[in-house]
């Protein structure tokens, strides 16, 4: 028991101290931009209050805007005051799957930075299914967010054909890509298809009742089924990765190309199908989005989900539960910051500096080694992906 | 045996992608030449402008048919085909025939959607070159860190940061100058994170670079919202450089306007430029910064520190991208814009790699990717029928092509990306 409970310590030492010091970075930032606490520099017991209060309504904020805010109960209604976790869990199911994707992609070596685009192609499909057809319920939903998987595919697939035929670098290949969906995207909500009767602007229509994901907790909330979707694709991966052959075949060549090629596994075959799977997973968030909680498809529908997932699947160091964890993490954070950013005025942008430094000192554990004077450990090898001839 | 066998068949696939090459260009060209040509042509007259300011010669507006300046425009990229067809079957190179007929495609394409329309040609040249200015500045830096080994993505933090503080600099002193000098100082900063990370903690280096952007576009905006935006006038205000017209050469006609009527920053690329492709081949930091990034070990060996020339380099490498920034406020339109960059670090990393990793290859690559965007505003402008997101699409679709092996092989530095440690793998 105490071996074990040392075990887990070891294990979360440095991922500890690696939010430990996002935090305590980012809370330096919070106070020594506020006004009110520069205000006060000539005395610096009156600074250093003011500062830790800054911060402590910051974070306070962070945390009513996730998880639990009492002010939200009223009518004895309990569950309300956990509206925020609600917000949670819906930011986070895209960025579950975007992660996952990205995460995959890892496994097999290949670092997927294409989720952006791949998303946007998930939510195309999905949205054209499902408002440009009547089909009976349930049956609505899947059409939609196949429709979207395959596209999203497609889009994913194209990066791994061009990969494996003519050795392009996937990070080149897929930050391309993004861009030309990016601009995809927008003439697409342009075209008569996708104009919504009486509006000029670009909005496609919302998509049929038969085509939305069945909300869970009522409609005063916006938690919705898309969260098991999420889990089961999480679950998905982990069985794809663990117990199929193709799974591994994917891990051999992610681990070393040369060797896996050598006993006979095609590597084409597996970059061409890891890009088409995770541009699968990728456009199931786009999918969810459109059909889970946004309905109409905009020009901003995307958007940061395929690039915060690359720091999700970062920090959960690409297994499918650390990436669930990973998303949940950053759902938190972006939930909570658009209530810190309303209730105490320090704008959301904040989120992405932490989000950055927590991913940058877990890549970096001989850098934490170094601050904290730590004896070096053995602990799992950290995460690389591969230089451009790689 | 083996090895003469080996060295056989590589040859033949840089053949095979050079064939690619000359066959793709030759059927765009007959496909230019039928579609704009003969098949789908212009009805009307286009006119191409060429006087920008007062030339000595003011060049007189031509206006051709469109149909005939198709036709006249895609025989030339034709003709150019036919060229490098026999300049392949030669062996010789095959990158000037070319590049001549993808001239003559895009002017035959020009001509073509502007039929009825006034093309401002001399101003369309120039914007092109504004617009290539903080691309040319990134891939610069690029180049310096990769060639010395260290994958540098980071190219869009270091825009982006000293943008920021460049505008931030000349608004406090109400100086421009202060704010090109601090600049470089922004970048090198992100770069000193970037080397102590990627050479120091050996992190790697692509995960790195992606999590600095992040950073940076975090923190900028965060400081853009709570900073720039609330005390605007005081914070916000950047003076910018005006014009710098030289003497004589500024007169002369087309040339002139391009070149030599631009703002101090554009001329501080032309010397940058000149300077780090000159000090890359010819000086000795420039060979022991090639060999440390294709062959440290050997590097090693002769008595070169590899990690501290490489985190040199990378230091370079900043200030040199931090000037690119500067171009954005206090080289252009002063004030810093949230975002701003908006996403030229990353076609200044492909025009590195379209570019193959050479200087000139990258400023034109980087020359190339202007023109397309500037093409595309001006086409907008004029009002023609294709989607502006699709003429917007056409850098990085030319991005793919070339990284797929169009233009040739493409290859990185051999150690680009490995960090160094003695007795290490490599």
């Amino acid at each position: 028991m105490r071996n074990a409970l040392s075990k887990f310590g070891q294990a979360i030492k440095l991922p500890g101290l690696s939010f430990f010091m996002a935090f305590t970075i980012t809370g330096l930032i919070i106070a020594v931009s506020d006004a009110k606490v520069l205000a006060k520099f000539s005395s610096p017991l009156d600074f250093i209050t003011s500062a830790l209060a800054s911060v402590g309504n910051a974070y306070l904020a962070l945390f009513q805007g996730s998880v639990f805010d009492v002010n939200l109960i009223k009518d004895g209604s309990f569950i309300q005051g956990f509206y925020p976790l609600s917000e949670t869990i819906v930011t986070a199911t895209p960025l579950i799957l975007t992660g996952l994707s990205v995460a995959l992609a890892f496994k097999s070596g290949l670092f997927n930075i294409g989720a952006q685009g791949q998303f946007i192609f998930g939510a195309i499909g999905a949205s054209y299914v499902g408002f440009n057809f009547d089909l009976p319920i349930g049956i609505h939903i899947l059409a939609a967010a196949l429709t979207g998987a395959i596209f999203a595919a497609i889009w994913g697939g194209i990066v791994g054909i061009l990969k494996a035929r003519t050795g392009a670098h996937e990070v080149i290949l897929t930050i391309m890509m993004n861009y030309i969906a990016a601009y995809f995207i927008l003439w697409v909500l342009k075209t008569q298809t996708f104009l919504r009767p009486g509006r000029i602007d670009p909005i496609a229509p919302e998509v049929n009742e038969n085509a939305r994901l069945p909300l869970l907790a009522g409609s005063g909330f916006r938690l919705n089924f898309g969260i098991f979707i999420a889990l089961a694709a999480a679950l998905f991966v982990w069985w794809l990765l663990t117990k199929t052959t193709i799974g591994f075949k994917f891990r051999a060549v992610g681990a070393n190309a040369q060797a896996a090629k050598t006993a006979g596994i095609s590597v084409p075959f597996v970059i061409t199908s890891t890009m088409m799977i995770c541009g699968a997973l990728a456009g199931l968030g786009g999918a969810v989005q459109v059909l889970g909680s946004e309905y109409a498809l905009n020009t901003d529908i995307a958007g940061s989900f395929g690039f915060d997932a690359i720091t999700v699947a970062l920090l959960g160091r690409a297994q499918p539960l650390g990436t669930v964890f990973a998303a949940l993490l950053f759902g938190a954070l972006q939930a909570g910051g658009r209530t810190m950013q309303s209730n105490t005025g320090v704008p959301l942008d904040i989120v992405q500096v932490t989000q950055a430094l927590i991913v940058l000192f877990i890549a970096a554990p001989a850098f934490v080694r170094y601050i904290f004077k730590i004896k070096k450990m053995k602990s799992s090898a950290a995460l690389t992906s591969k230089g451009w001839n790689g | 045996m083996s090895q003469v066998l080996k060295v056989s068949k590589v040859r033949s696939n840089i053949e095979k992608r050079r064939l690619a090459g000359v066959s793709v260009t030759a059927s765009l060209s007959v496909l230019s030449l039928f579609f704009f040509g003969f098949l789908n042509p212009g009805k009307d007259k286009t006119t191409f402008g060429f006087v920008l300011n007062n030339e000595w010669v003011l060049i007189k507006e031509w206006v051709v048919s469109s149909q005939t300046g198709s036709r006249i425009f895609s025989l030339v990229a034709v003709a150019a085909s036919v060229a490098a067809a026999l300049a392949f079957r030669k062996g010789a190179r095959i990158v000037l025939p070319t590049g001549i007929a993808t001239f003559g495609i895009f002017m035959a394409f020009i001509t073509w959607v502007a039929s009825g329309k006034f093309i401002p040609f001399t101003g369309l040249l120039q914007g092109s070159l504004l617009l290539a200015v903080p691309l040319i500045f990134g891939s610069m830096s690029g180049l310096i860190c990769e060639r010395s080994g260290v994958i540098n993505i980071a190219i869009e933090g270091q825009l982006l940061a000293s943008a920021f503080v460049s505008g931030v600099v000349a608004s406090l002193t109400h100086q421009s100058a202060w704010g090109l000098l601090a600049a470089p100082f922004a970048g090198a900063s992100i770069s000193l994170l970037l080397a102590t990370f990627a050479i120091k903690f050996s992190v790697d280096q692509v995960i790195l670079g992606f999590v600095i952007n992040v950073f940076v576009i975090g923190f900028t905006s965060f400081l853009y919202k709570k900073l720039l935006v609330p005390y605007q006038a005081s914070w916000n205000t950047a003076p910018t450089f005006s014009q710098l017209e030289i003497p004589l050469l500024s007169k002369i006609p087309i040339i002139g306007p391009i070149f030599f009527t631009q703002s101090v920053v554009v001329y501080l690329m032309f010397i940058i430029v000149g300077v780090i492709t000159f000090a890359l081949f010819k000086t000795k930091w420039g060979l022991r910064t090639r060999a440390i990034g294709e062959h440290p070990t050997a590097a090693d060996t002769v008595g070169i520190d590899v990690n501290k020339l490489r985190f040199r380099n990378v230091v370079i490498a900043g200030l040199v991208a931090g000037i690119g920034g500067a171009y954005y406020t206090v080289g252009s339109v002063g004030a810093f814009g949230n975002e701003m960059t908006a996403g030229a670090g990353f076609i200044a990393l492909a025009a590195l790699i379209f570019g193959k990793w050479s200087p000139m290859g990258a400023v034109f690559a980087a020359l190339l990717f202007g023109f397309a965007d500037n093409l595309q505003s001006t086409l907008t402008i004029i009002g023609v029928a294709i989607p502006s997101e699709f003429m917007l699409m056409v850098p990085y679709i030319a991005t793919i092509i070339a990284v797929t092996g169009l233009v040739g092989r493409v290859r990185a530095p051999a150690a680009d990306g490995i960090p160094y440690s003695r007795g290490g793998a490599n």
